[in-house]
């Protein structure tokens, strides 16, 4: 047996080191394809100006780094620190009434009976089949309407609404999770109801609030058009508006490099927030796969 | 609270015979379930039933920015029937979507089978592969943009270095250059949510099942063809919906990268109501465009469900 075996090993084993080795070219060379265009933004938004305005060949800085892009960036608009603030806030906000409004959602979807309940539940899941972008006229009025025309609160309201079909998805399903015996002896220990939701089921379903804020974050800060329409105040103007601005030469001359540090501002929080949180943002994702 | 009252409940069998106090305890979960959803219902009410109500009345109305509007009954859907420019931004969002979305899948797919082995080199790729999607349409439009940009971009310079292009050329100024850059863009940045999707949907094929076929003789490629695509087919249908719904409300790239140009060539149709509402302020015309385009992704994602259920199901 051994004899016969023997040739043959070594030989396949050579194949498998040659299969593998190929696949992990195959695998670098993807990743190196969609990773370039990201690294070539960051890098050029490093450049000293003048070599920011030749083609980015190499992409990186030949005469030095420096962060002439970022001052520039100071002096458009408002200046970049207030719109990333803008940018900021809209966010966390966003983020915050999205988590404490769909969580409070979520339970009462989950745990309670009430008329009509299937029916509310229905109606917000089935928003996420009608496009904003048909109702930005009348959000632009009701907005102008109720005195939240050009505020940051007003495109913080908006934000949530938007992301509610997920979020209370997301929620009732976590709260689906949680077996009903673990809430009732709590109570029989003698907890009150918002006892109980505060401090036995939260902690059970922060994985669906992370998800959940995760989702928001990333909606409230690339956001574009609604911005676009709603903010006309450049003082409001979030940091996609600001740096479109700079673009398409609102502020002088476009400066390439500066609309790179824009979208590099843009971008990495983004990056950071998905590579840290990868696991509940994927999870957020195949929810709806298997469902 | 006993686990009795909540099961029935839970099933909705009425607590009649349970005496007043059930019944008081009754009503009280009911307000409190109602008190606990109330504020997304109010949400979803002032931010978009109601808009979604005032964007079918405004669009019976002749609705300016400024001064009074004034009821026209049906004449801005029948005005649309001769806005060629609406009806070439509609073709053309349509061509796009059944283009990108086509490219996509064609991406997408075999990146799916390549990562779908669970291990670490696997999932560095996948992340790499992931990591556009997050960053935002406005952003990666913005890079994009820069990177076609004619003289002080990337591919221009890049190919007539390389020797490729005898000259610059400006992908911006022709239709074609600018099409094709912009599909380019996109499945660069939307190929990593649907590769995840699939992989999913690869993942959930029973092994055992891929296996005994092969016992019995089945190639690579009829497995592929006869179990695991079948199986996928719900993951397939999300991942096209989320694909389609997306490419048909296309706005950022368009509006950052070529400004519907050259010649309003790509022009989308929301670029269009865009236009005519916020640039125009013909809010009224705006509002009766939005509503066909609502009435034709609300067809579009009522078919797609269907494809979606499973038509064991159905029967």
């Amino acid at each position: 047996m051994t004899d016969t075996a023997e040739p043959a090993t070594p030989r396949r084993r050579q194949r498998r080191l040659a299969e593998r080795i190929t696949r992990h070219l195959v695998g670098v060379t993807i990743s190196a394809i969609f990773l370039a265009p990201l690294f070539w933004a960051v890098a050029a938004s490093l450049k000293p100006t003048a070599e920011a305005r030749r083609p980015p060949l190499p992409p990186w800085p030949t005469t030095g780094f420096s962060t002439d892009s970022y001052q520039v960036l100071g002096s458009v608009g408002s200046g970049i620190w207030t719109h990333a603030a803008n940018s900021v806030i809209v966010s966390v906000a966003t983020v915050a009434l999205s988590v404490v409004v769909s969580f409070f959602a979520g339970y009462g979807f989950s745990r309670f009976s009430f008329p009509l309940k299937n029916l509310l539940f229905v109606l917000i899941i089935s928003t996420i089949m009608i496009p904003f972008q048909s109702i930005l006229t009348p959000l632009f009025l009701i907005l102008a309407k109720v005195g939240l025309q050009n505020t940051l609160f007003g495109l913080i309201l908006i934000y949530t609404t938007l992301q509610l079909p997920f979020s209370v998805f997301m929620m009732r399903n976590a709260f689906d999770g949680i077996p009903k015996e673990l809430e009732e002896a709590a109570r029989v220990d003698g907890a009150g109801v918002f006892t109980v939701l505060m401090r036995v089921m939260a902690p059970l379903v922060l994985p669906g609030v992370v998800t959940v804020a995760i989702f928001a974050f990333l909606a409230a800060w690339n956001e574009f058009l609604a911005a676009l329409v709603l903010m006309t105040d450049q003082d409001n103007y979030t940091l996609p508006i600001l740096i479109a601005a700079v673009r398409s030469g609102n502020y002088g001359s476009v400066d390439w490099g500066a609309v790179q540090a824009g979208v590099t501002v843009m971008m990495v929080p983004c990056l950071i927030l998905f590579v840290t949180l990868q696991r509940y943002y994927l999870r957020g994702l195949t929810a709806g796969a298997v469902k | 609270m006993s686990i009795t009252t909540q099961e029935t409940e839970a099933a909705g069998i009425g607590v009649r015979d349970r005496g007043r106090s059930g019944r008081r305890k009754r009503l009280r979960r009911s307000v409190a379930g109602l008190l606990f959803v109330s504020p997304a219902i109010l949400l979803v009410v002032v931010f978009f039933l109601i808009p979604l109500g005032s964007a079918a009345w405004m669009s019976l109305h002749r609705w300016p920015l400024m001064g009074e509007p004034r009821f026209i009954g049906l004449d801005n859907y029948v005005r649309m029937w001769s806005d060629s420019r609406f009806w070439d931004a509609l073709g053309f969002t349509i061509y796009y979507t059944v283009v990108v979305t086509i490219a996509i899948f064609a991406v997408a797919f075999p990146l799916a089978l390549f990562v779908q082995q669970p291990n670490r080199a696997n999932s560095f790729y996948r992340t790499a592969v992931f990591l556009p999607v997050v960053v935002g349409f406005g952003s990666a439009a913005l890079l994009w943009v820069w990177l076609m940009h004619v003289d002080n971009g990337l591919f221009s310079p890049a190919a007539q270095g390389l020797g490729i292009t005898e000259g610059r050329f400006n992908l911006l100024a022709s239709y074609n250059g600018v099409f094709w850059s912009i599909i380019i863009m996109v499945v660069w940045k939307t190929a990593g949510l649907t590769m995840v999707i699939l992989m999913t949907g690869l993942q959930g094929v029973p092994s055992d099942i891929l296996e005994a076929a092969r016992i019995d003789g089945a190639s690579a490629s009829q497995r592929f063809r006869r179990i695991t695509l079948p199986l996928m087919r719900r993951t397939i249908a999300l991942a096209l919906t989320l694909s389609v719904a997306g490419s048909m409300l296309a706005f950022d790239q368009f509006y950052l990268i070529s400004s519907g140009g050259p010649r309003n060539q790509t022009l989308t149709a929301v670029y269009w109501i865009f236009t005519q509402s916020f640039v125009s302020f013909r809010l009224g015309y705006g509002s009766a465009l939005s509503i066909v385009l609502l009435v034709i992704l609300v067809i579009i994602s009522t078919v797609q469900l269907r494809l979606l259920r499973d038509p064991r199901d159905a029967r």
